[in-house]
């Protein structure tokens, strides 16, 4: 089966927008990864394994899954694969998810 | 130097180590060889359920076969737990099937009560309408119109089962040879020689043709009838689950680390294992069918492989007319039938006083069959 590409297009050079992880803002570059983002901001863990060993963004490429957050209320998400958007509720991620999440 | 092998195994999936294992255990010295990693291999790709819903309905030697193994399977899974120290999740607690169509309902129902009647009180089973289900487990969607439960089902994690009889072999002195694909054997007096494709030579005073769907040429050689073929089934990984569901089924389970198993598809399309967009979209829609909470939750990914299957569906445990030293061991749900294997088949291959009563999963069926 082949796969499209799942690297986005560069950053753009100059924009800003601004999330919030656990509530915090933090500002990141208009255009990068959600995982550069938090990178950036910090190197520290964003989600725990079920053992509860703490993970970072790892392989920035989709294949590792060491970067599950949760974003607007949705669990499990690769932070590698989607740009940062303006607004965007970022929540680390503890343990496993639910079979039914919050919205 | 190693001592030579009593009995060389030909084929290294859950069906020969599982035979190895139990010649092993009745202290005899084995040697596995074992194909290449591209071979086609259910073992690696299977959906591991511990199974007796519905075998053998029209067939009771298999309903008797199948219900022995599943009675072994905790006693087995312990050995094997304890050679290799691997545990393989055994949990027996019991299963559902459950339905979308009221006729597949009416039909299966009766199927059980087949079984029933073959097995007596070794089997028994409940039917569940959909609205005493849903009372029962609410979450559960309402296109689902009934359910069948038997206690004695469950499952293994299907790839630790496989490691862990890899390991126990070779804890119990057994030696297995990987990149060992036997190109032909021939009958000598002393046995068998084998070459194998990467230009060895091999003799062996008896062997066990247990190589899946790679058996054919060897199964010639040795003068068998049985010829298998491959039936493709397909199915999905979820992303792990925080909350254990509250039941197996055939076609939902979780496995120990949570993720979800999907499937069950059946296709016959010949050595392509392939996995399939429209398949795949109907495995996700019963799941989303039985359990509409599932909706949400991602497929990670998914895979078709190739079931063995022989002319009939049935295993066969048979020994070659031509060379009575060569016998061969095939079926479809190998993991089912791993404790059997693991166990008793060591008594039938060493033909021993208290050997089972294999008479009716000999090959001479087909050749009957073929002939009338
Ligand atoms: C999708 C799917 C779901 C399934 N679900 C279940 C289930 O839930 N429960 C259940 O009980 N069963 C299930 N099964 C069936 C089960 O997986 C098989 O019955 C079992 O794995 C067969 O094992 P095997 O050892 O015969 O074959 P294989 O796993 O194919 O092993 C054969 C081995 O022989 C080797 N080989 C081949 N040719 C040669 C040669 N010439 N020389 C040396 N080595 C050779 C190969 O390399 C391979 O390792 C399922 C199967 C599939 C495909
Ligand atoms: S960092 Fe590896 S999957 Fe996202």
């Amino acid at each position: 089966m082949s796969i499209a590409s799942r690297f986005l297009p560069p950053p753009k050079a100059d924009g800003t927008v601004c999330f919030t992880l656990d509530g915090e803002p933090v500002m990141a570059r208009d255009g990068d990864t959600l995982a550069v983002a938090i990178l950036a901001h910090t190197g520290a863990a964003t989600r725990t394994t079920a053992s509860g060993s703490p993970r970072a963004p790892y392989c920035m490429m989709g294949v590792c899954f060491e970067c599950l957050v949760e974003v607007d209320g949705r669990p499990n998400v690769q932070a590698c694969l989607i740009p940062v958007r303006e607004g965007m509720a970022v929540r680390r991620q503890d343990g496993l998810r639910g079979l039914r999440h919050d919205g | 130097m190693r001592r030579e092998a009593e009995i060389t195994v030909i084929g290294g999936g859950v069906v020969g180590l599982a035979t190895a294992f139990g010649l092993l255990r009745a202290g005899r010295r084995v040697r596995v060889l074992d194909g290449a990693d591209s071979d086609l291999r259910a073992s690696q790709g299977n959906f591991g359920l511990v199974w007796l819903q519905g075998k053998g309905a029209g067939f009771a030697p298999y309903a008797q076969l199948s219900r022995d193994a599943v009675a072994l399977w905790p006693d087995f899974a312990a050995e094997v737990q304890e050679a290799s120290g691997i545990d393989l999740a055994l949990d027996q607690s019991g299963g559902y099937e459950f339905f979308t169509e009221a006729d597949e309902f009416s039909a299966f129902k009766a199927d059980l009560e087949a079984q029933e009647a073959t097995l007596g009180n070794r089997f028994s089973h409940e039917v569940i309408p959909g609205d005493d289900l849903r009372r029962s487990f609410p979450e559960i969607g309402p296109g689902v119109v009934g359910a069948t439960f038997c206690p004695l089902d469950g499952h293994v994690n299907p790839l630790r089962l496989l490691r862990g009889l890899r390991v126990a072999v070779t804890a119990l002195g057994g030696e297995i040879v990987q990149g060992a694909k036997v190109e032909k054997v021939t009958p000598v007096a002393s046995g068998f020689e084998m070459a194998l494709e990467n230009g060895s030579r091999l003799d062996a005073p008896r062997v066990v043709l247990c190589a899946g769907l790679g058996a054919a040429p060897l199964a010639a050689q040795l003068g068998f009838a049985t010829r298998v073929r491959a039936q493709r089934g397909e199915l999905l990984i979820t992303e792990k689950l925080e909350t254990r569901l509250p039941f197996l089924s055939s076609t939902i389970r979780q496995v120990d680390e949570g993720g979800l198993q999907i499937g069950g598809t059946k296709a016959e399309v010949g050595p392509d294992d392939r996995e399939t967009r429209e398949m795949m979209a109907g495995l996700a829609q019963h799941a989303v069918t039985v359990l509409p909470a599932l909706a949400d939750v991602r497929v990670l990914r998914a895979w078709g492989a190739l079931r063995v299957m022989s002319p009939d569906g049935y295993p066969v445990y048979t020994r070659s007319a031509a060379h009575p030293a060569a016998a061969m061991v095939t079926c479809h749900s190998g993991v089912t039938l791993a404790a059997f294997h693991g166990t008793k088949l060591a008594d039938w291959l060493e033909d021993t006083a208290a050997a089972p009563d294999l008479e009716a999963f000999d090959e001479h069926r087909f050749a009957l069959s073929a002939s009338a």
